[in-house]
């Protein structure tokens, strides 16, 4: 049960078997996240270092637990407190964890490529945990994992993207993982936040709110990213809000019962009303838990032992 | 000192005929069907065309400040074993190329020590900060035959003005890097469906094209005339081309790469092909060869812009804008103009060798008795993988390599000094 590839950096690089075995091994892996005594060995004597160059909270210590819960050993490294404060590049800092005799990076990167470049120059198998603006993989397999075990299966599932799409590396990453798996993305979101030519990706843009949402099978909110904005892209939170925001009002259009996700954290009251995400639709939490479980199969997956 | 070569096919801008080629110290004496002479060396040029000496409008030598990138020795040999007999450079250099003592230091520098002739272009602005007027009647003086600010466009329209105004009166060329970096908003790449696909902020054509457009209106307001630098967009292309209808005084180069790759040369992340203009779609490589065939596009430049191997092996969004172009230009250009029928030899050594010596107001890029011994002996016939490895250049950042190409220069002579020989560098 191994993947193609050394790495894995993005939904681009995986098959549509792959990406299938993947969320079948995380079901599996969800059993040891739900059990009572969290410990498996198939991990045993192998390393795992996450090596973030951002902020996070659920990405960076999902990793860590899933390591753990499979007895790995993990460190867990950040950009602000290590050598690359001292102006290390990225390259040595990857060939020192290397020399080191990792088994396992998995980086987190405010530019694009980052984990593809580090991917080239080190043994160890690198994991995307989010690079820039294009791709967070195991968040696109998080909730690919989350869509299947409510629905069963993708093909012809309407999933609502609605928000950032511009600065979203978990809008692309899904969108290339739901066409890959048959489902339909369909984006929404300001036109200033909107990147030229999503459509080659495999995406449909739709022309308003209501059209993305009418009768969507899956809601996707994304995170307004303040951070990655360098110009002021809509004028207020409020303005946002009100037109592209994700509430009781619109959330009518789409299909009953239709499923609430959010890669998290969530702007309440911004991407989304406060009545959507504890709504008793919303997967948000569930999204969490299942993060575990692909991160786990995917550290399984490239250095496990049976 | 006697130079024959003999039996090459001689190209300039009117003839294109086998003819030999008599150097006597440093000057070309005579050129003539069958001519014979008592020489120290014979070239024998059998199967190649021997071209005036190419001249490039728009180069980086890197010399003073990042001689870790280039310098004046490296880069022009670098021109040399390209072909190239003389060379612009621009002031993007540390310190600024924007005052006399600069010039000087570089002006000295190439005639003391470089393989082929530099003709030194200064800064637009002092610090190249696009605020005041660099000195350039002193640099003039110094040597330089153009102004630009490369690298930038003097952004604010008024002061963009005066430079114009300030510059023409001195007779130096008015050479502009049309970009509005504001819109370009930190990108590396097109903007299009591989930016948006790779995550990767895009560059969008609007940014050069909105900044060209605005060069040409001042240049038609004032009634100077303007250079513009590496063109890369059919929108750019055919703004010009309308304002040379008008009769608007404005010439305009490409370069190789923006006729021979297209963004995709970028996937994978691959830095060596992140330049700034950014490769564009098929639909501008094909208006650009549009462009040099009507006559829109007056120069082939390389933009030889040399980068240390840690300046691009890093992250994409981290690495530097360039790619070399002085060894692989005439080749690049050969294979895909001439070869394919787009351009003949002769129109090839206008956009390389006579235009850009008549956008800069010097003397060179033409076989004639009585001029200077510039020339380039140039093996067309010879098929070869461009290899980045075997570089004169100091740096080999260049997207080109395992490229097939036609053509090999064998011979460069400088001022009938033979700096290439059997294609090898001959100092």
């Amino acid at each position: 049960m191994k993947l193609k590839n050394k790495d894995v950096l993005g939904m681009k690089e995986l098959t549509a078997e792959e990406i299938e075995l993947i969320l079948d091994i995380a079901a599996d892996m969800k059993k040891i996240v739900l059990s009572p005594s969290k410990k498996a060995h198939y991990l045993r004597g192998k390393s795992v270092i996450t090596l973030f160059y951002e902020n996070s909270t659920r990405t960076r210590v999902s990793f860590e637990l899933a390591g753990k819960y499979m007895s790995a050993d993990t460190v867990n490294v950040t950009a602000a407190g290590s050598s690359v404060q001292k102006g290390e590049s990225l390259l040595d800092t990857g060939r020192t964890l290397d020399a080191m005799g990792t088994d396992i990076i998995v980086i987190r990167h405010n530019m694009a490529g980052a984990p593809h470049f580090l991917a080239k120059h080190v043994r160890a198998s690198v994991i995307n945990a989010g690079d820039g603006m294009n791709e967070h993989p195991t968040q696109a397999l998080l909730d690919m994992f989350t869509i299947r075990e409510r629905f069963g299966e993708f093909k012809g599932l309407k999933v609502a993207i609605i928000g950032d799409i511009s600065h979203s590396r978990v809008a692309r990453s899904n969108i290339i993982g739901l066409r890959k798996m048959g489902a339909e993305p369909v984006v929404y979101g300001p036109a200033t936040l909107m990147p030229v030519e999503i459509e080659k990706m495999g995406a449909s843009v739709a022309p308003t709110l209501k059209d993305a949402l009418a009768g969507a099978d899956v809601v996707m909110g994304l995170r307004v990213q303040l951070e990655r904005q360098k110009n002021a892209l809509f004028p207020s939170q409020t303005e946002y809000a009100k037109y592209f925001g994700i509430s009781s009002e619109n959330i009518i259009f789409a299909a009953k019962n239709a499923l609430i996700m959010h890669p998290g954290p969530v702007n309440r009251g911004v991407e989304m009303t406060s009545q959507i995400v504890d709504s008793g639709n919303s997967a948000i939490n569930e999204q969490v838990t299942n993060g575990v479980a692909i991160r786990m199969a995917l550290l399984y997956m490239l250095v496990g032992r049976e | 000192m006697r130079i024959l070569i003999k039996n090459g096919v001689v190209v300039n801008k009117s003839v294109c005929e086998t003819k030999n080629i008599l150097v006597e110290d440093g000057i070309i004496t005579q050129i003539g069907q069958g001519l014979s002479a008592q020489a120290d060396e014979v070239i024998d040029a059998a199967g190649c065309y021997v071209l005036p000496g190419l001249v490039d409008a728009h180069c980086h030598l890197r010399d003073p400040g990042y001689e870790y990138k280039e310098d004046i020795v490296s880069g022009t040999r670098s021109a040399a074993v390209g072909g190239f007999t003389s060379v612009a450079c621009m002031a993007n250099t540390n310190p600024v190329a924007d005052n006399k003592a600069v010039i000087g230091y570089i002006v000295d520098k190439a005639r003391r020590e470089g393989a082929v002739h530099v003709f030194p272009i200064g800064a637009m602005t002092k610090g190249l900060k696009g605020e005041e007027l660099a000195e350039i009647g002193e640099m003039k003086q110094a040597g330089i035959v153009g102004v630009s600010d490369d690298g930038r466009s003097v952004e604010n329209s008024a002061v963009m003005k005066k430079v114009m105004q300030y510059a023409n009166m001195f007779g130096v060329s008015i050479i502009c890097h049309s970009e509005d970096s504001r819109l370009a908003e930190d990108g590396s790449i097109n903007e299009g469906a591989l930016s948006t696909m790779m995550g990767l902020r895009g560059i969008p054509k609007a940014c050069e094209e909105i900044m060209i457009a605005r060069d040409i209106i001042l240049s038609e307001y004032l009634n100077i005339p303007v250079h513009i630098c590496h063109v890369s967009t059919a929108l750019g292309v055919e703004l010009i081309r309308n304002a040379k209808q008008r009769g608007v005084k404005v010439t305009a180069e490409t370069c190789p790469h923006y006729f021979t790759l297209t963004e995709k040369a970028c996937e994978g992340f691959n830095t060596l092909a992140k330049v700034n203009p950014p490769l564009r779609t098929d639909k501008d490589v094909e208006a650009v060869i549009n462009g040099l065939c009507d006559g829109t596009i007056d120069i082939i430049a390389t933009d030889h812009a040399p980068h240390h191997e840690d300046e691009k092996n890093i992250e994409f969004e981290k690495a530097t804008f360039g790619i070399v172009g002085f060894e692989t230009a005439l080749p690049l250009a050969y294979t895909a103009l001439v070869k394919t029928g787009r351009l003949d030899m002769k129109q090839l050594v206008e956009k390389m060798c006579v235009n850009p010596s008549a956008m800069l107001k010097i003397d060179k890029g033409d076989l004639k008795e009585g001029k200077t011994a510039d020339i380039t002996v140039f093996n067309a016939e010879e098929k070869y993988a461009i290899d980045i490895t075997k570089f004169v250049s100091k740096s080999k950042n260049s997207p080109f390599h395992g490229y097939p190409v036609y053509g090999k220069v064998t011979s460069t002579i400088v001022s009938g000094r033979i700096v290439v020989r059997d294609g090898k560098l001959n100092i």
